[in-house]
């Protein structure tokens, strides 16, 4: 295996049931990228295929599991604990280990100033886009080897949009590997180093964010151009 | 006039009704945490209950034939440690296997389960009453002194500033638990959001038996001040306490611990309250449609709030 190589997905077979809605989809993500995934939502469980992580083999262990081992991950909805301050959200997010936390906390409290005053308040009581960022800081705490990021800037206003793109990238260079799945396909692109756009749940399109915004096939299918 | 009002709706109506509160309270600690963290009405919490102040007044008859005379709280500590194993094995066996199956299953389990647990209580200890405490509770001279004045006299008996203390205490510790804790934080983040917990990396096997360690404990202290109130234990107690606790953990809210405290003060206040003379000299409500009053106060918050007074899950 390629030592660039963080996480490497090859011919994933997911889907509801009986419906496949994934064909053979291969994704990879090299050190220090940031990779996003263009195309439709919804892809249902894993059928076939093979996770690696580094080296390891990561396919159907458990959730837990997976993030002990290094996988950090923001679902797109429901990714906060509501009825915990922020920094019992942070604690959460670290339930794993046992040293080093301070520090931790505030490396991330600089990475989200924002936060740094709200860490007593209730995540509930947050804005769309601070409890995304609750959602991320959480994520990164546990040293996590890749960040995936589940449509993270959806329902979210433009203004925000803009925060969370330009957080996704001071978090990439701190050296983390990022793999989202995003909607807003133009500003996603624009800030990635590759790309995948994903038609009828198989790779159509891959290349650098540069040339797959410039494509017109892309442009017209994802970026609202009539090319 | 106001001297017999405050007399009588304080030694008679208040601190009884705070007292079968804080009963409710503890009840319905257990309830909310199994509803909130494995998201299942667990029938069996009743059961879990009648059967501690069995083992309580089993340990305290076992001391006293060995001549040491034990305080019924003494003789809770181990019949709380055997709650807390019976709720373990109860979710390790019954529960653990419909973990990932359709809500009634598990459910009917646990209807199943209270059915076996009174059963096995039946066998060994026998369907009758049992006098759990002997005599008169007499109210504390030390108290009654102290508020000689016939307004303000207070005739609380020792056994209520048991239960009112040691739930007071147990409070403390279960605030501190859930708020400063690891694991306490831990229960508050599953019964939030499940999912979440799990792709945080946090082990929700573990939090789960931390759950019935907690609700074990508070159920046992619940059923143990419930016989030292009434001062008699029958295998049907749990059964009773069922739907005063079921409703106190829906008006605070479902998955809402300090909700449920608050529920299940307000469910004993009105419950007991009700009876009181408000209009005329007749109780309002005949004491003996008491729990109907838990059951009004559960169907009306059903349908206006069914999140409870604190916001808790709507399933």
């Amino acid at each position: 295996m390629n030592s660039d190589k963080i996480l490497s997905i090859s011919n994933l077979i997911a889907g509801y049931g009986e419906t496949e809605i994934l064909h053979n989809v291969s994704i990879e993500v090299h050190k220090n990228e940031i990779v996003s995934i263009i195309g439709p939502n919804g892809a249902g469980k894993s059928k076939s295929g093979e996770i690696f992580l580094l080296e390891n083999k990561i396919t159907g262990i458990n959730p837990s599991d997976i993030v002990r081992k290094g996988v950090g991950y923001v679902p797109q909805t429901d990714n906060v604990f509501v009825s915990l301050s922020v920094h019992e959200n942070l604690e959460m997010g670290a339930w794993t280990i046992e040293t080093n936390l301070k520090e931790k906390f505030e490396e991330l409290y600089n990475l989200f100033p924002d936060l740094k005053d709200k860490r007593n308040q209730l995540a509930g009581q947050l804005s769309g886009g601070q409890r995304q960022m609750v959602a991320m800081a959480k994520a990164l705490i546990l040293n996590a080897e890749v960040l995936l990021l589940d449509e993270p800037t959806a329902g979210l206003s433009p203004k925000y949009r803009g925060e969370i793109f330009a957080t996704i990238q001071r978090i990439n260079k701190s050296g983390l590997p990022v793999l989202m799945v995003e909607q807003n396909a133009k500003q996603a692109l624009q800030i990635s180093h590759r790309g995948y756009v994903l038609v009828d749940g198989s790779n159509r399109y891959t290349g650098t964010g540069q040339d797959l915004s410039s494509d017109p096939d892309v442009a017209r299918m994802f970026l609202g151009s009539r090319g | 006039m106001w001297e017999s009002f405050w007399f009588e709706f304080i030694n008679f109506y208040f601190i009884p009704g705070l007292v079968l509160g804080c009963i409710y309270a503890l009840g319905a600690i257990g309830i909310t945490l199994t509803f909130g963290i494995l998201r299942f009405a667990n029938f069996a919490h009743g059961e879990i209950m009648m059967t501690s102040s069995y083992l309580t007044w089993e340990f305290v008859l076992v001391a006293s034939s060995f001549g040491l005379i034990l305080h019924p709280i003494i003789g809770a500590i181990p019949a709380s440690i055997c709650a807390i194993i019976l709720a373990l094995i109860v979710d390790r066996l019954f529960y653990k296997p419909f973990r990932n199956s359709p809500t009634i299953m598990i459910v009917i389990a646990s209807f199943g389960m209270m059915l076996i647990i009174r059963s096995m209580v039946q066998v060994i200890w026998g369907p009758n009453q049992i006098t759990f405490v002997k005599g008169i509770a007499k109210p504390n001279p030390i108290i009654k002194e102290f508020t000689s004045s016939i307004d303000i006299m207070i005739l609380i008996p020792n056994k209520h500033i048991f239960i009112l203390l040691g739930t007071i205490i147990i409070m403390l510790i279960f605030n501190y638990l859930l708020s400063s804790t690891k694991i306490g934080k831990g229960m508050r983040a599953v019964s939030d959001n499940p999912n979440l917990a799990e792709v945080s990396g946090i082990n929700v096997e573990n939090i789960v038996k931390a759950t019935w360690v907690v609700g074990g404990f508070c159920a046992a202290a619940a059923g143990v001040f419930l016989a030292m109130d009434t001062q008699f234990i029958e295998s049907t107690m749990g059964f009773r306490m069922l739907l005063p606790m079921f409703a106190a953990a829906i008006l605070g809210g479902i998955g809402r611990p300090f909700g449920a405290v608050a529920g299940g003060l307000i469910i004993g206040l009105a419950e007991e309250l009700s009876a009181y003379p408000w209009l005329g000299d007749g109780p309002v409500i005949s004491p003996g449609y008491k729990s109907g009053v838990a059951f009004s106060i559960m169907v009306l918050m059903l349908i206006f709030r069914p999140s409870g007074l604190f916001k808790g899950k709507v399933f």
